[in-house]
C-alpha cells in the first residue's frame, strides 16, 4: 500500500485522536502551570449612616471583581508554577505526617486517600477477576453443552450493564431497608449499616467491581481453553498426571498469555475506578484519583470550576497510567521486534 | 459427556462444579433481577423485609394494582414466543438475501419492527383482553404489580427528553466511530509499515488514559469557544459545551484506540488475497475495500458497532461533563434521582429508571450474545 493511500485510510481516524486526545492532553499539561481567576480589586469607600447631631462614618475595604465593559467579570491567567500541584499533593503537610508515622492525618489529604483506595483497589481485585473468571470457565467448561448457552446469557448481564446502574443496583440491596441488609441483620441479630463507615462501602465495591468484570475474564478464559490441546492433556493422563497437575501444568500455561492480557486490561481499567464513588455515593469516604479530578471539574457554589487544580491532580493521575503501560509496552515492543 | 474413560469425572467434582455454577448464575442475575421487581411494587413492598412480600407485593395488591393467574400464564407465555421469535426466527429473517438491502440494514428494520410489535402486542392488545377474561371470570390479583414508577419517571419527570439525547448521542457515535473506523483499521491491517506500528502503539496507549484526564482538557476550551472561534466563524461561533453533536465528536475519539484495535484484529483474520485479487481485476484500493471487503466484514462491524454502543450509552464522566441539565442523556440524569432520594417513593423511582436504563441492554445481549462472545475474544485469542 502506498503512503498516500495509507494516509487518506488513516487520516480521519488519526486527526480525531491529535485533535480530541493528544491536544488536550498538552492543553492539561499547560493549564496544570496557569491559574486562571477572576480579578479581583480591592475598594475602599466611606460609608455614613445618618445619626443624631453627627454622622456616623467608617471606612470599609471589600475585594470585588472587575467588570469590563460589557458588565462580565474580567478573568486573568497568571504563571503560578508548581503551586498546582502543591495545592493538590500538600507536601509539607504529607511529609509531616509520614514522619510522624501518622498514617491518619496523611490520608486526611484527598490525594493521598484517593491513591491508596485507587492502588488498594486494583491490586486487591485483579486476583479476584482472575480466579474467579478462571473458575467459572472450567466450570462452564465442564457442564454440559445445553445449559453453556445459557449460563455464558446470563454471566454477560453484570458485564454489559451501566457501570453506575450496576453499582446502584447493589447499592439498593444494601441500603438501610435493603433485603441483604435485612438478611444480615436477622441472621448477625445486630443492626448493621453498610453505608455508615469507609471499610463496609469498599468492601461492596471490590465485589461489585469483581462481579462486573469477571464475566469478561470468563468468556476470554472459556474462548482458551476451547483450544487446549487434547493430544498434551492425554498425554498427560497417560503419564499418570492428576486432575491438579494437569491444571497447573498443562491448562495454566496454556491460558497464560490469556491471563497477561486480561490481567493488563483489568489494570488500566481499575485504576481508573470511578462509576462506583458515583453509584455508591461514598465521597463522603471513599474517593479514587479520577474521581478527584472530576470533583475539582464540577463548577463549585459561585459557578468555578478549579481547572487548575484539575489539571494537575489528572497530570499526577497520568503518571501512575504510564507506569503501569510500561511493561505492556514492552512486551509489544520486543513481540514486533521478533516478528520482524 | 463422553470421551476417554479417564477424562470422565467423579461425581463430586461435577457436582461441585455445578454447584458453584449455579451460585455464579444466581449471583449474576439477582441484583438486576432484584431492582426489575422492586421497580414495580409500591415503595412499602419495595423494601419489605420479607422477601416473599417484595415478590408478591401485598400492600401492592391491596392498592388494586396486580396480575391474575391468567395474567401471569399469560404473560409467561408470550414472552417465552417473544425469546423464541427474536433468538430463532428472527435471525433466519434476516439472513433472506434481498438485492436492495445489506445486512445491518436488515438488522436494524427487524430489530425496530420487533421492538414496535412488542409494544404493541404488550402494552396495547394484552390489556384489554386480559381485562375482559378476567372480569368475566371474576378472578382477583394474586401478584401486585404497579406501572406507577413508570409513569412518574417517564411521562411527569420527562424521561423520555434524556432517552430522546441518549439516542441521539449514541447513534451518532456509532455511526461516526464506524465510518472512521473501519478505514483506518483496514489500512492498518494491511499495512505491515513501522508507521502503522506506531500509530497502534500510540493508540494503545491513549486507551489507557482516564477519560477524566482528557475532559480536563476540554472543558475550559468548550465553555469559551464562542469567544476561541469568533476570529474564524465570526458571530455565530458555537459554544460547544452542552452541545450533543460536541460529545459525540469526543466520545467518538475517545473510542477510537479501542474500535481501530478491534476493527484491525477483524480485518487481519480477512485474508489479504482477497482484495489483492480484487486490484488485480483494477479496482483501487478504495473500491476493494467498498466492493470486496465490507461485504465479508459485517459480523465484524456489528461486534464493534455494539462495543461502540455499549461505551456511549454506559458513560457517565464525559456527558455528564460536557452537557448540561436541558440535553442530559439517560446514565447522568438518574443521579438526580438519587442525590435526592428522600423519600421511599424518590428511591422506588429511582430504581425504575435504572431498570428503564437496563432494559434495552438486556435486549441487546438476548440478539447479539454471540456477536458480544466473538468480539470479546476477537481481540484477545487472535491478536
Amino acid at each position: 500500500m502506498k503512503f498516500r493511500t495509507f494516509a487518506a485510510f488513516v487520516g480521519p481516524s488519526i486527526f480525531l485522536m491529535l485533535l480530541f486526545i493528544a491536544a488536550p492532553l498538552v492543553s492539561v499539561f499547560t493549564q496544570s502551570f496557569y491559574l486562571t481567576q477572576p480579578v479581583v480589586e480591592i475598594v475602599t469607600e466611606e460609608v455614613c449612616t445618618p445619626g443624631f447631631l453627627t454622622q456616623t462614618c467608617t471606612t470599609e475595604t471589600r475585594s470585588q471583581p472587575v467588570l469590563d465593559e460589557d458588565g462580565r467579570v474580567v478573568r486573568e491567567t497568571t504563571f503560578v508554577g508548581l503551586q498546582s500541584y502543591r495545592n493538590v499533593l500538600e507536601p509539607q503537610r504529607a511529609w509531616e505526617a509520614v514522619s510522624n508515622f501518622d498514617f491518619r492525618g496523611l490520608l486526611a489529604i484527598d490525594f493521598w486517600k484517593a491513591l491508596r483506595f485507587t492502588l488498594t483497589f486494583t491490586l486487591i481485585t485483579l486476583p479476584l477477576v482472575i480466579g474467579v473468571g478462571l473458575a467459572i470457565a472450567l466450570a462452564v467448561n465442564n457442564a454440559a453443552k445445553v445449559v453453556r448457552g445459557p449460563v455464558i446469557f446470563v454471566s454477560l448481564l453484570p458485564f454489559i450493564i451501566t457501570p453506575v446502574i450496576g453499582a446502584l443496583s447493589i447499592r439498593w440491596l444494601f441500603v438501610g431497608e435493603g433485603i441483604l441488609t435485612r438478611a444480615l441483620e436477622w441472621y448477625l441479630e445486630r443492626d448493621i449499616a453498610m453505608f455508615a463507615q469507609g471499610w463496609t462501602i469498599e468492601l461492596l465495591m471490590l465485589f461489585y467491581r469483581v462481579w462486573h468484570v469477571a464475566p469478561f475474564a470468563f468468556v476470554i478464559f472459556y474462548a482458551g481453553l476451547q483450544t487446549v490441546n487434547t493430544d498434551t492433556v492425554e498425554a498427560a493422563i497417560i503419564d499418570g498426571a492428576s486432575r491438579w497437575q494437569r491444571l497447573w501444568y498443562i491448562i495454566i500455561p496454556h491460558l497464560m498469555p490469556l491471563i497477561v492480557f486480561v490481567a493488563l486490561i483489568h489494570l488500566m481499567d481499575a485504576y481508573r475506578v470511578f462509576e462506583e464513588i458515583v453509584g455508591f455515593s461514598s465521597q463522603a469516604h471513599v474517593i479514587s484519583l479520577q474521581w478527584l479530578t472530576y470533583d475539582f471539574l464540577q463548577p463549585d457554589d459561585s459557578g468555578n470550576r478549579a481547572v487548575s487544580r484539575a489539571s494537575a491532580s489528572a497530570m499526577l493521575t497520568m503518571i501512575g497510567i504510564v507506569i503501569l503501560l510500561i511493561p505492556l509496552l514492552r512486551k509489544t515492543w520486543r513481540d514486533h521486534r521478533g516478528v520482524r | 459427556m463422553s470421551g476417554p474413560k479417564a477424562l470422565q469425572q467423579p461425581l463430586s467434582l461435577r457436582f461441585f462444579s455445578g454447584a458453584f455454577l449455579t451460585f455464579w448464575c444466581l449471583l449474576a442475575a439477582f441484583p438486576i433481577f432484584w431492582i426489575a421487581v422492586m421497580s414495580f411494587k409500591a415503595p412499602v413492598d419495595a423494601f419489605a423485609g420479607n422477601p416473599l412480600d417484595v415478590i408478591l407485593g401485598p400492600m401492592t395488591r391491596a392498592g388494586g394494582d396486580g396480575l391474575t393467574l391468567i395474567d401471569v400464564v399469560v404473560g409467561i407465555a408470550m414472552l417465552y414466543g417473544a425469546v423464541q421469535v427474536a433468538t430463532r426466527a428472527l435471525p433466519k429473517l434476516v439472513a433472506i438475501d434481498t438485492p436492495w438491502s445489506n445486512e445491518i440494514l436488515r438488522w436494524l428494520i427487524a430489530s425496530a419492527a420487533f421492538a414496535i410489535g412488542f409494544v404493541l402486542v404488550f402494552f396495547g392488545l394484552l390489556p384489554p383482553i386480559l381485562n375482559a377474561a378476567n372480569s368475566a371470570l371474576g378472578l382477583e390479583p394474586v401478584i401486585g404489580l404497579t406501572t406507577v414508577h413508570y409513569q412518574a419517571v417517564w411521562v411527569e419527570n420527562a424521561f423520555w427528553r434524556n432517552f430522546v439525547n441518549s439516542l441521539i448521542v449514541t447513534v451518532g457515535v456509532v455511526t461516526v466511530s464506524l465510518t472512521v473506523g473501519t478505514l483506518a483499521g483496514y489500512a492498518l491491517a494491511r499495512s505491515g509499515s513501522q508507521l502503522a506500528f506506531w500509530i497502534l502503539i500510540i493508540a494503545l496507549i491513549f486507551r489507557a488514559l482516564p477519560h477524566s484526564v482528557l475532559v480536563a482538557g476540554y472543558l475550559p476550551v468548550f465553555v469559551n469557544s464562542a469567544a476561541i472561534l469568533e476570529p474564524i466563524l465570526g458571530e455565530n461561533a458555537p459554544t460547544l459545551y452542552g452541545q450533543p453533536l460536541a460529545v459525540i465528536a469526543v466520545l467518538v475519539s475517545i473510542n477510537q484506540p479501542f474500535t481501530i484495535w478491534m476493527l484491525r484484529s477483524f480485518f487481519m483474520s480477512i485474508p489479504a488475497e482477497l482484495d489483492e485479487a480484487a486490484r488485480v481485476d483494477g479496482c483501487t484500493h478504495f473500491q476493494a475495500f467498498r466492493w470486496v471487503i465490507m461485504p465479508v466484514m459485517w459480523p465484524g462491524v456489528i461486534t464493534t458497532g455494539l462495543f461502540s454502543f455499549l461505551l456511549a450509552y454506559n458513560d457517565f464522566l464525559v456527558t455528564s461533563l460536557l452537557l448540561d441539565a436541558s440535553n442530559q442523556t439517560m446514565v447522568p440524569a438518574i443521579a438526580g434521582y438519587f442525590n435526592r432520594e428522600t423519600t421511599t417513593t424518590d428511591q422506588v423511582e429511582a430504581v425504575a429508571a435504572a431498570v428503564s436504563i437496563t432494559a434495552p441492554l438486556f435486549l441487546l445481549v438476548m440478539i447479539f450474545q454471540r456477536q458480544i462472545v466473538s468480539g470479546l475474544t476477537a481481540g484477545a485469542v487472535k491478536g
